[in-house]
């Protein structure tokens, strides 16, 4: 970014926060409905030196990898299969476009049935939030691959294994990539969902650190959480995707995202 | 050392036997190649021309063993072949470059398929190719770096690297302008009298087909046959812009003139 765009950046918000914080300091809005950003702060420092909020964003990180992975490692493989096999493409590829659909926060009664208030029913709702996107992008990713590259390929002795991982995958690596991402998003929401509803004894995650702000009134920390869950948000962003997306952007030549 | 065997070669005879094939489509059957037999020399350049759709491309596909005949047969040296083999490689209309690949990379794929190099030799190789169509310095550039021309220059660097015996193009030079492809034209004739490859050479533009055939065989369409064949006995290295290139030229465009009112 040009320093020019991050001073934009910072003033743009800075104003917004000028504005929230006169609205509060003039009794416009009553500090129940709306605590003042300077409460809001004091919150974020409290709860960050005092661990509380550290330990829940690190309980909640875990089982948002966790998910994430297995979601990637159940989704990618099935979509590959997907593009690949026409019988596969007609059953689970049509199953999985109709899931993908379902915001997953409607797995959560199913979840807490099956496996009670713990980890388990957390998990398998961000996978199941997961894995269909990342299987959709793939088995998108590899069916609109230009059949130029293949027919090139093939000429030049490619066949088998050796276009699959050679020619097929990294023809899919922009799609891919794209799926992945949206797969983080939609695994991120669904745990944050299934976090506020599932009290659980196991760990205390960002999701509950909310809903508990809530019972308890307590704005400042339901804006403090939110906060935080935002700056992880685009954390991820900036470690995981960012550099994958420059990568195409310099190789590809593509101007996405 | 870039082992010798990889920069020359022993340019391929190619006999095609009474090869039909016909396409099943929304709208019916597609005679695309009806009975088609042609003789290609050792190191002949021969130009195939022809109506859009009167199986050029078809044609190409099947001696790149990307389709198979539905009748007859193709011989390379009077040993008959099926499916993709290095030995005939296909430069495509568009350049079909990698663009997860750098220059070079692009290059050496092919390379890598080859058992009998080591990875010291197939840069070598890749770097010999480059140089030899005048991309030696953008070789870790990336492809969409590259202008429309030096694309297509590095798919022909690409197609030569692992040493076919038969280089087929398929309208190579059509999408770029008239200053690059007669820059192109100048290159292709220098390597190919340099390596003594055989090439078959796709084209709508019947100049550049006097300018660059030993041969020119005209096809006509639904069904798709061939209707007749030109020499062309001009010295090389030959001037697009040569009067009698126009006149060859001249001539065939008559006949396909006759090809277009007989099947209209
Ligand atoms: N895969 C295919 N499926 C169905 N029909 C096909 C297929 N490939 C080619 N054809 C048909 O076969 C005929 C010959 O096609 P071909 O591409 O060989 O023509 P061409 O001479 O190369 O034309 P052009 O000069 O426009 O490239 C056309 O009528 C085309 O529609
Ligand atoms: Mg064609």
């Amino acid at each position: 970014m040009k320093s020019k765009a991050i001073i934009h950046l910072l003033v743009f918000h800075l104003i917004l926060v000028v504005i929230w914080e006169i609205i509060t300091r003039t009794g416009w809005v009553s500090p129940v409905l709306l605590p003042s950003p300077i409460d809001v702060a004091i919150y974020l420092f409290d709860s960050i030196t005092s661990g509380e909020m550290l330990k829940a964003a690190w309980v909640t990180l875990k089982r948002l990898l966790f998910g994430y992975v297995i979601g990637i490692a159940v989704g990618l493989p099935l979509g590959l299969l997907c593009a690949r096999l026409k019988c596969v493409q007609n059953t689970l590829g049509v199953l999985a476009l109709g899931l993908q659909t379902l915001p997953s926060v409607c797995w959560v009664p199913l979840a807490i049935l099956w496996f009670g208030q713990s980890e388990a029913a957390l998990l398998f709702v961000v996978v199941m939030g997961t894995t269909w996107s990342i299987l959709i992008a793939a088995d998108n990713g590899v069916k609109n691959i230009p059949p130029l590259y293949l027919r090139a390929a093939y000429t030049m002795g490619s066949k088998n294994t050796h276009t699959w991982i050679y020619v097929i995958m990294p023809a899919a690596f922009p799609a891919i990539v794209s799926g992945m991402k949206q797969g983080w998003a939609f695994a991120w929401r669904s745990l944050m969902a299934a976090e506020i509803y599932v009290t659980i004894m196991s760990g205390f995650g960002l999701g509950q650190l909310l809903h508990y702000g809530r019972e308890l009134q307590a704005m400042d920390q339901v804006l403090g959480v939110m906060a935080i869950v935002i700056a992880i948000g685009l954390l991820a962003d900036m470690l995981l995707f960012s550099p994958a997306e420059k990568l195409l952007r310099s190789r590809w030549g593509l101007d996405k995202s | 050392m870039i082992p010798e065997s990889e920069i020359t070669t022993h340019a391929a005879k190619l006999q095609i036997r009474n090869v039909s094939k016909r396409f099943h489509s929304s709208n019916g059957i597609t005679h695309a190649l009806d009975n088609v037999s042609l003789d290609i020399r050792e190191g002949e350049f021969v130009c195939l021309v022809g109506a859009s759709g009167c199986g050029k491309s078809t044609l190409l596909n099947h001696i790149a063993g990307l389709e198979i005949p539905d009748e007859g047969s193709l011989q390379l040296d009077g040993v008959p072949f099926s499916g993709p083999d290095r030995t005939r490689m296909m430069l495509f209309q568009e350049h079909a470059l990698f663009p997860w690949l750098n220059v070079i990379g692009n290059v050496l794929f092919a390379l890598k398929l080859k058992p009998n190099l080591n990875d010291k030799e197939r840069k070598e190789v890749a770097r010999y190719y480059l140089h030899l169509v005048g991309l030696q310095d953008f070789a870790n550039s990336n492809i969409h770096e590259l202008s429309g021309g030096m694309r297509q220059r590095v798919a022909l660097a690409r197609a030569l690297a692992p040493n076919p015996r038969i280089l087929l193009m398929d309208e190579p030079f059509a999408a770029l302008d008239t200053m690059t492809r007669e820059q192109l034209y100048g290159d292709l004739q220098r390597i190919w009298q340099q390596r003594k490859i055989t090439i078959v050479f796709v084209t709508h533009n019947l100049r550049e087909a006097a300018c660059l055939g030993d041969r020119i065989v005209l096809f006509r369409p639904r069904p798709g046959r061939i209707f007749r064949e030109y020499p062309v006995n001009l010295p090389r290295p030959r001037d697009l812009n040569d009067p009698q290139i126009a006149t060859v030229s001249g001539q065939i465009t008559q006949d396909l003139k006759t090809i277009g009112k007989d099947s209209a």
